[in-house]
Parts: C-alpha cells; structure tokens; sequence
C-alpha cells in the first residue's frame, strides 16, 4: 500500500495539469463548442503519445499504465480539455490487443488515426451516440459477437447539438469500410476489457472536473458579499462544499484504484471501472449543481464558467447509459464474479 | 501508487482463534447485549493476565513482550465474536495522554496499573449543557490545599460503570477565557462524593451520567498542565484511532443484503436479488462502502506516515457514519415488512442484525465528532472558509507534539 504516487507519475501530474491549464483555458473550451474539438490541442495530445500510453512499447506505445492515463484524464478534466483522449486511449488499447498487425492499429499507436469505441452494441446497422464519433477516423464496435471497425467516410461529421457540447456521432457499419477484428467470446470480452478502461478514465476525467467545480465555488463564495458579511462564512454554504470536498477524495481515490487494478491485473477491476465512474458522476454532477447554486443568478449566465462544467459534470457518463441501471447490474458482478463481463448491463 | 492491502494480522490469526477459544466464553456478547455495558471485565483480566494490553508499550511502563501484532489479532477476533472493548479503547487514550504530558511519577503510577487491568478509566468531557461545544464546560475543580475538589455532572460517561477512573474535563479558572481555564484530572469512581446513573440508548448501549460532589483528588490526579486542559485533551484526541485494534467499523451491509436476497424468494419465486430496486440500492451500498473504506485507508496511511494531520478523519468519519446510516435505512426498506423484526423474534432476517444496526447507527453521526462539527472543520481548514461560529479563539493553538 502506498498511496504517494512515483516521482515520474508525479512529474507527468504537474506536467500535463500546466500544459492542459494553459492549451484549455476556458476562452478555447468555449471556442470549441459546438462540436467539442479542438484540432490543434488533439494534434500535440498525439505528440505528447497520450492515446498510446498504455500500449507496450515494443508496439510503439508509451508502455505504461492505465494509471497514468487517469493521471492524464484527471487533469483534463479539470481543464475540461476538448479532445477524445479518454475515447482513443480505451481503442487504442483494445485494437492494439485484438489486431496488433492490422495497419489502423498502426495508425492509432502512431497518431495519424483517430480511433474510437462505440460503448453499446450495434443495433439496427448503426452504433448511435458514440462519443467521439463525429471526429473519429475509425469506430471499434460490437456486432453480434464481432468486433469491427468501420472508417466512416466523413470525418469531421456536423456537430450534434448536445448537452456537454461533445462530438458525439452515430456510426453505421455500412458507411464506409469496414473490417471484423475478431468474433465470439474473445471479441465480445475484449470489447467489454474496453468499455471498463473507458469507464474508469471517465471517472477519473471527472474527478478533475469536479475537483476545478468546488474551486470556483470556493473562489465565488470567497468574494460575494450579502447581509453584509461574505457568503462563505454562512454554514448552509460551507457544509454543502464540505460535503463536496468529501466526495471528491472518496471519488478521486476509487478512480485511482479503479485504474491500479487494472494494471496490477486484479480480477475486480472491471467492476471498481464501474463503480469509479459511477461514484464520480454522481460527485460531479453534485459539486458543479452545488457551486453553481452558490453562484446565484451568474451561475445562470453564460458568461460564468460554472456553466461549462455543470453541463458537463451530466454529459460525460451519459453516453454510457442510465447511471441507476448501473447501479442495478453491480450486485451479480460483486457476488457472483463468475459470470462473464459483458458490456450490456 | 499501489492499492495492495495485505492482512497485516494473518501471520496472528490462527494464534488469535485460539486464544479465543480457550478463553472467550460465548455467553460475554450476549451479556454485552442484554446489560448494555460494552466491557467485560473477565475477559479484560484474562487479556491483562496474559499480557495483551501491555504489548508495545514500554517495559519500564509495564509493557509486555507479547507481541503487538498478535495482541491486536486477538482484539479482532474478539470483535468477530461480538465482543465490545469501549472501556479500554478510553483507557488506552488515556494512557497515551500520560505518556506524553504526565510527570514520571504519574506515568509509573498509572501505567503499570492499566496494563495490569487494574484500572479502567471512562471519558468525562460531555456535559448536560455542552457536547460539541465541549469547552464550555461547567464542572470544577477548585485548589484544596495539596489537591482539587471536583464539582459538576458528566454526561455519555460511557464504560463509567465498570470504570475504576474517569478522565474528567474541569474548569480550574473560572476567570480566564473559555479554553484557557481548563484541566484534566483522573477522578476515582469509588469515591463517596461519585454518582453513576444509567441512560439507557436507542441501539441497546447503556451509558451514563455522571455526578460529582466534592470529589477530592491529589494534585497528582491532574493530568497535565493546570489550565491547559484543552491542549492535553487534543493529545487525546490524536490517539482516538485504533487503539484497541480493528474494531470493523468497516462496512458489510451490501455483502450481508446481497446474502439476505440471494436466498430470499418473492411470491412467484424469483430472487429478491433480481429485483431491479433491490439491486440498484445495494449497487449504490457497495460503491459507497468502498469509498468509506478508501477514505480510512487514505486517514491510516497518512496517519502512519506522521506528519500534521490534515482533513482524512474528519472526512473519513463524516462519509462514513452519514453513508452508514443511509444504507442501513435503505436495508430496512429492502427487508420490507421482516425489516421490523429485533433480534429474538422468530424469523428475523439475519437474527434481527439489520434492525439492531439501523437504531445504533443513529449514533454514529452524533458520537467523536457531530457531522456538523466535522463540516465546520472541513469547510474552515481544508476549503480556507471563514469561521462561522460565534467563538472567541483560544490563545494558544498549538497541538500536540
């Protein structure tokens, strides 16, 4: 047990919390919007070999952990950076694992393709809401029991309107060309491998964002005055972001865990992705609600950043489903760890 | 960083068991029970016989070479047994506090005697008129030649019946402010003046108030500087963690209802399990105990290490006791009407444990810190919020060493 991270997941915490706080002041997550995707920022992402962090190094990649991508994932989430790092990291890792020769893989480890993961199963010939999906050059998805990546033809598709300005997309598997990658229980279990690293950066992501949501709070607090006194020092204000302050730890260490034990190869890892992810939506949705209370009729505004990350705080997890269905599927996992992984709850 | 948690006690276990085997009888819970008095002091003698309160202490204080991790074994597998040590768990607090700010003579005076079992001392802060606000105490002890006669009532003297000291909270200076007249000092309960009567608690525990009139104790007695009772009883507090071992305030309600509905039936015969409401409050129970338990890894950890201690406690104890008391309410629920049976009625979900823990877990919130208080701590040291309670300042903030 030691809770301390090392001196080089340290170095890379301070190092990309500074390169996201200065590429993603809230003027270029504004800018963004829309689509949610900030070209540029993407393109030194895939310098910097973030996608590819957890591939071994023998096939190109950084040969890390899922760790430090949480490490990455939380910082980018405090800037609310527009770029699919969380997307691409949860393909890259499973192309890489699945079809380490194929030249999309290749292309994913190196940079020059941006992959992503559709979360649930095709239906009806296309995989709807795929995070990512609008800018991405390869979409990895379950068909039946195959795995497939399809190119769309488009890319980037037109911004759908949505909540968290995301570049959410919908993807059908007979738009472009398209490839099997693997069938059976091998590809449905690979997919769901996928789908837990997605979960368990996403947490992570909004650990971060919560983290930067109870600072603004706490800023605002600090320098608004009313009955005279400022409104911090009231105790219906303070117990709130205490309660705030909690959860975050709580949220922060489960994702952390939720990412080590992945690496450490612990069979409950799928499961603390799951429970990470869904602890921390519910603590950053609470913090960004709570903090935009305090900010009274501007947190309303557009002009406040609070906004950005209350939209947010409720956008990230969605595409994953009803966090209450979740919720739903986690006894059997806990207490009959026999049965299979399966994306679907 | 890693999250791997070895069972520091395994080595101890096998031991423990039979430790407890051959000495525990399995009447004690019961007896724990139905008195309500969280000691027993049997079973206190035979672990003093056999040196497992002395282990780790010094041995010119009585210490044994009994070691230190099988000791906190036994104390465990005492706890799996059912067995509450509240008396000890207060007197090892005490302990620690003499060790740090008591003359040698104190030291050598009370120490030894403990670790024999031979004294057992209950906590005297809490009054009629001050829980949290625990400074504004109104007990005295007034200067009486070579000692002090203590004046006043104590209330939640938890383990004073069975206790042969309480540590009590006295203004020594009644003219300086709130927090700078203050004094510890160690009373004896077999005084004439001394009065315990019982308060009988929602979750079964029997506490106590505590009465005071005209206790005479030795200068000795005084723990401590004169007036800097409020100092000495934050020394205290830092030794409220772990002293009598694990004693699992870690949370099982999910594995237990997910046990409870794996078995039980609806009337068409599905499982209790796959009922979505169900399994939905449990999902949200187990994600929530594992944060609890994460957060006391995280307090352990920074604790073990040394070092200032930031907010971990007051967060870990804050999430834990709120998020205890929602999944036991939840539990109750889940059970539906069976959620009503108490232990001994025929037919009681799991012995009745689940109606038992929901009225004691009323107390969690409340006991070592109020929520409210803990929010405040939270909100002022961690968040740099201004203080909002109207209080004047102690002079002297220094904690222990």
């Amino acid at each position: 047990m030691n809770l301390a991270f090392t001196d080089d997941q340290e170095a890379l915490r301070k190092s990309l919390r500074e390169f996201f706080e200065s590429e993603s002041p809230p003027e270029a997550v504004r800018a963004a919007e829309p689509l949610g995707f900030d070209e540029r920022l993407w393109h030194k992402v895939v310098e910097m070999g973030l996608p590819a962090i957890p591939v071994p190094a023998e096939r190109g990649g950084g040969g890390a952990g899922l760790l430090e991508l949480a490490i990455a994932a939380e910082c980018l989430g405090r800037s609310l950076a527009p770029v699919p790092l969380i997307e691409a990291a949860a393909a890259t890792t499973l192309l890489a694992d699945v079809a380490p020769d194929h030249p999309w893989t290749a292309g994913a480890v190196e940079g020059g393709l941006l992959p992503t993961l559709a979360l649930h199963s095709v239906t009806d010939g296309a995989a709807r809401l795929v995070p990512a999906g609008a800018v991405a050059d390869v979409v990895v998805a379950l068909h039946g029991d195959a795995l497939v990546a399809v190119r769309p033809p488009e890319r980037p598709a037109a911004a759908v309107p949505n909540l968290g300005s995301m570049p959410v997309g919908d993807c059908a598997v007979d738009a472009g060309e398209t490839v099997v990658l693997a069938e059976g229980p091998d590809a449905v279990a690979a997919h769901a491998d996928a789908l837990r690293i997605w979960e368990a950066l996403t947490g992570a992501a909004l650990v971060g964002l919560a983290c930067r949501a109870l600072e603004l709070g706490v800023e605002y607090v600090l320098e608004r005055r009313a009955f005279g006194i400022l409104i911090g020092g009231f105790q219906t204000v303070q117990h709130r972001l205490a309660d705030n302050a909690t959860a975050i730890e709580g949220a922060r260490l489960l994702a952390r865990k939720a990412a080590w034990a992945r690496d450490a190869g612990q069979p409950a890892a799928g499961t603390l992705a799951t429970m990470a992810l869904l602890f921390a939506s519910e603590t950053a949705f609470t913090t960004a609600s709570d903090s935009l209370q305090m900010h009274g009729g501007y947190g309303y505004t557009l002009e406040y950043d609070i906004q950005l990350y209350f939209r947010r705080a409720k956008a990230w997890p969605l595409p994953a489903g009803d966090r209450r269905a979740a919720y739903a599927g986690l006894p059997r996992r806990l207490f009959e760890p026999a049965l299979p992984d399966t994306a679907e709850e | 960083m890693d999250f791997w948690e070895s069972d520091e006690l395994a080595e101890h276990r096998a031991a423990a068991r039979d430790w407890v085997a051959a000495n525990v009888r399995p009447e004690w819970a019961e007896e724990q029970r139905r008195s309500g008095c969280h000691q027993t002091m049997e079973l206190h003698a035979l672990m003093a016989r056999d040196g497992l309160l002395a282990a780790g202490w010094p041995r010119e204080y009585g210490g044994s070479t009994v070691d230190p991790g099988y000791a906190r074994a036994v104390f465990d597998e005492c706890s799996r047994a059912g067995l509450h040590f509240d008396g000890w768990a207060t007197t090892a607090m005490v302990l620690h506090t003499i060790r740090h700010v008591g003359t040698e003579e104190q030291k050598r005076r009370y120490l030894p005697a403990a670790l024999r079992g031979e004294i057992l001392i209950a906590l005297g802060y809490s009054e009629p008129d001050s829980g949290s606000d625990v400074a504004a105490a109104k007990t005295t002890a007034v200067r009486d030649g070579d000692g002090w006669v203590v004046d006043g009532q104590k209330m939640f003297t938890s383990t004073a019946q069975v206790c042969s000291h309480v540590f009590v909270l006295a203004r020594t200076n009644p003219d300086a402010p709130k927090h700078e007249g203050l004094s510890l000092l160690l009373v004896p309960t077999d005084d004439p003046g001394f009065e315990c009567r019982p308060i009988h608690t929602l979750g079964g525990q029997v506490t106590n108030a505590t009465f005071y009139s005209g206790v005479r104790v030795p200068d000795t007695a005084l723990i401590g500087e004169v007036d800097d009772g409020w100092n000495v009883m934050r020394v205290a507090l830092v030794y409220e963690r772990g002293v009598a071992g694990p004693t699992s305030v870690d949370g099982t309600v999910a594995d237990d209802l997910a046990a409870w509905a794996r078995g039980a039936r609806r009337l068409d015969g599905t499982a209790v399990l796959d009922d979505p409401l169900v399994a939905e409050r449990i999902g949200r129970i187990a994600v929530e105990e594992e944060v609890s338990r994460l957060l006391g890894v995280w307090m352990n950890w920074h604790a073990d290490r040394g070092g200032v201690p930031g907010p971990e406690g007051s967060m870990r104890k804050l999430f834990w006791s709120e998020a205890r008391q929602r999944h036991l309410s939840d539990a109750v629920d889940i059970l539906g009407a069976e959620g009503l049976l108490a232990p001994g009625a025929p037919g009681a979900p799991a012995g009745g444990a689940f109606e038992h823990a929901f009225r004691a877990a009323a107390v969690t919130t409340i006991y070592g810190g109020a929520s409210e208080v803990l929010r405040d701590i939270i909100a002022e040291r961690h968040l740099g919020l201004p203080r909002s309670r109207p209080q004047i300042r102690p002079a002297r903030t220094g904690g222990p060493a």
